[in-house]
């Protein structure tokens, strides 16, 4: 199978995608994650004003087939939530680097350093694959 | 045929039994209790009778065929249980009565939380929750309020590794303490160095699934129990995969503090929507003072009583749990002995690796940790070589064409496009070879006709479901074809 890549978003090993936007990171899942879980059917969003850490369960993202954690890539403030998810989740798996879930004003913007870059997390995802 | 409701049916002036004409005087009801509208259908006997034959003719069931759904052990419910269960000095009982009138039911409780403490190795047990969840919802408080017993109150944590029940996660939310997912290693078991980072002074406990959702037994569990009790911790069993074990090992002599027995998987009551489950729970002596209340004890005159442990969580259930399953259960118990039950999960787990060797032979479908002697389950994955398009849902789907019930799919959730099949003990040789034929040639026909799978079920009296519209926009009420609006 072939993927899509962001190339301008950098990538956590729960297959979110992180992208740096102004001063803010906005964060979605990958085409990966969307054509595992398949077609999504439901979504839930944190609250704008929370206050969250890299590796923290915030949102939820529910398919035909599981229910799965979305995971703050960084640590931070939500800023905002794509409330338009809620009406129309197959916008995750149509457009799944356009779907954003939330945004989050990160305390430490190095964080994202962490993360993986498109090359490094299509490298990844193969090895998902075979394993 | 679709069969229409029963409020759909009948006429006017229709009913099933004659009342013969009054010969006393009449009380008028008051006229505020008369209701003018009461939208009741007007049936008779016959067309009672048929409407829910035919609805029982659409229904699918262990009494129809094979069920292999992965870790719901859908074993044949022997009839004998049934006959038990409906003598009526047990159906004429009620829960309030006093307990010198009920001491043969008592007997029978006592009894049966006396046998499954042996079977599992435990020290006490409460009947009282109504199925497995329940049972690990019971489980998982009795583990925080000893912890809070042993001055640990601030400890919040439960470890639940990612091979096991999809319930434990949900149980340890509702628990109000907080879950860490535990990674498996290449053979299924455990990753110990991801547990041994997570033993710190905020574990609770971790809940194990054992044997696993892989169909695998955990090679590390006596080690894994000890180092989470050398952490503080408490260790949670989850029993649903008793079936293949009984009678050969016991949870409470490998470490298991806590453990909820599945009666209607196990023990062969009722089970989905032939339900109620009951989710008996075994414990340690050391947790025994913490039960939901009350259990049955028996008094030094040799009288049954109820008894209150000092520590109760309190009551998780009304009465005394699901009484009829209760005898089902015992019935089941006490035809099979001890030997029997031991033959029971020995041949369970013989005709899971039968069916196992058989199909990694035949080569069709991948099976990733085949490597491995399987338990009472295995997980096989619906990709099929040479039919990229096809998937364990189309799969899945097909079956059901063959006659057969489909296996629990996409769980667990680490293996992708996972088929977990688990055939039981009940199931003949034959049977096991026809599901095997039957998926064979369900993957010569993803090769050379995937449309077929892909439009599956063509037999069932429903086609394919549109499960992800029946998701984002359900429709929750019915509107009556027109001709058949309510008499």
């Amino acid at each position: 199978m072939s993927y899509k890549y962001d190339e301008s978003a950098r990538y956590a090993k729960s297959h979110e995608w992180a992208r740096l936007e102004g001063d803010v990171v906005v964060v979605g899942i990958s085409d990966y994650a969307q054509d595992l879980l398949s077609d999504v059917v439901y979504v839930e969003l944190p609250e704008v004003g929370a206050t969250v850490s890299a590796g923290e369960a915030v949102a939820t993202v529910e398919s035909v087939k599981a229910a799965e954690d979305v995971m703050a890539p960084v640590s931070g403030e939500v800023v905002a939530v794509n409330e338009t998810l809620e009406d129309t989740p197959e916008v995750v798996n149509e457009d799944p680097y356009g779907a954003w879930f939330f945004k989050i004003k990160p305390s430490d913007p190095s964080e994202l350093d962490a993360l993986m870059d498109a090359a490094a997390y299509e490298a990844f995802v193969a090895e998902e694959e075979a394993g | 045929m679709s069969e229409p409701f029963i409020y759909e049916l009948g006429e006017p002036g229709r009913h099933g039994v004659d009342v013969p004409d009054v010969d006393v005087p009449e009380t008028p009801i008051p006229a505020e209790f008369v209701r003018e509208e009461l939208p009741l259908p007007e049936l008779s006997e016959a067309d009672v009778v048929r409407h829910y034959v035919h609805l029982s003719q659409k229904n699918y069931a262990v009494d129809v065929g094979f069920y292999p759904l992965g870790s719901c052990t859908m074993k044949y419910n022997p009839k004998v249980n049934e006959r038990m269960a409906r003598l009526p000095g047990f159906v004429n009982l009620h829960p309030l009565q006093d307990p010198a009138t009920v001491q043969g039911a008592m007997q029978l409780m006592y009894e049966l939380q006396a046998m499954l403490a042996e079977i599992a190795g435990f020290d006490a047990v409460t009947l009282q929750p109504s199925a497995g969840a329940h049972g690990e919802l019971t489980g998982v408080l009795i583990m925080r309020k000893a912890q809070i017993a042993r001055g640990q109150g601030h400890r919040t944590k439960i470890l639940v590794p990612d091979s096991a029940h999809g319930t434990n996660p949900a149980t340890t939310t509702m628990s109000g303490l907080r879950v860490v997912e535990l990674p498996s290693d290449k053979n299924g078991n455990v990753d110990l160095e991801a547990l041994k980072r997570e033993l710190d002074d905020d574990l609770v406990g971790l809940m194990i699934t054992n044997p696993s959702t892989l169909g695998l037994f955990e090679q590390h569990i006596v080690e894994i129990c000890e180092l989470v009790h050398q952490a503080g911790g408490l260790v949670y069993g989850d029993g649903a995969n008793l079936n293949a074990i009984m009678g050969i090992v016991r949870p409470g002599d490998l470490g298991i503090d806590v453990m909820h027995f599945n009666l209607h998987k196990t023990f062969s009551t009722p089970h989905g929507g032939g339900g109620p489950g009951s989710g008996p729970v075994g414990v340690t002596a050391e947790l025994a003072p913490f039960l939901p209340g009350p259990i049955v004890d028996v008094d030094e005159n040799g009288e049954y009583i109820w008894k209150w442990p000092e520590q109760s969580i309190g009551r998780v259930r009304s009465f005394h749990g699901n009484f009829g399953v209760i005898v089902r259960a015992y019935t089941y118990i006490r035809m099979h002995g001890a030997e029997g039950l031991r033959r029971v999960s020995e041949d369970a787990v013989l005709n899971a690796n039968y069916m196992q060797a058989r199909l990694q032979a035949r080569g069709d479908y991948p099976i990733p940790y085949g490597h491995r002697t399987c338990m009472h389950e295995f997980v096989a994955q619906g990709k099929i070589s040479g039919a990229a398009g096809v998937h364990a849902l189309d799969v899945a789907k097909r079956l059901i064409d063959y006659g057969f019930h489909p296996p629990t799919m996409y769980f667990p959730l680490i293996v992708h496009e996972a088929l977990m099949i688990e055939p039981t003990e009940t199931e003949s040789k034959e049977t096991l070879d026809a599901f095997i034929e039957a998926l064979t040639r369900i993957a010569e026909e993803a090769r050379t006709d995937p449309d077929l799978l892909h439009t599956a079920p063509h037999l069932a009296p429903v086609r394919r479901l549109d499960e992800v519209r029946a998701a984002r926009r359900p429709i929750l009420t019915r509107t009556p074809p027109a001709h058949r609006a309510t008499k």
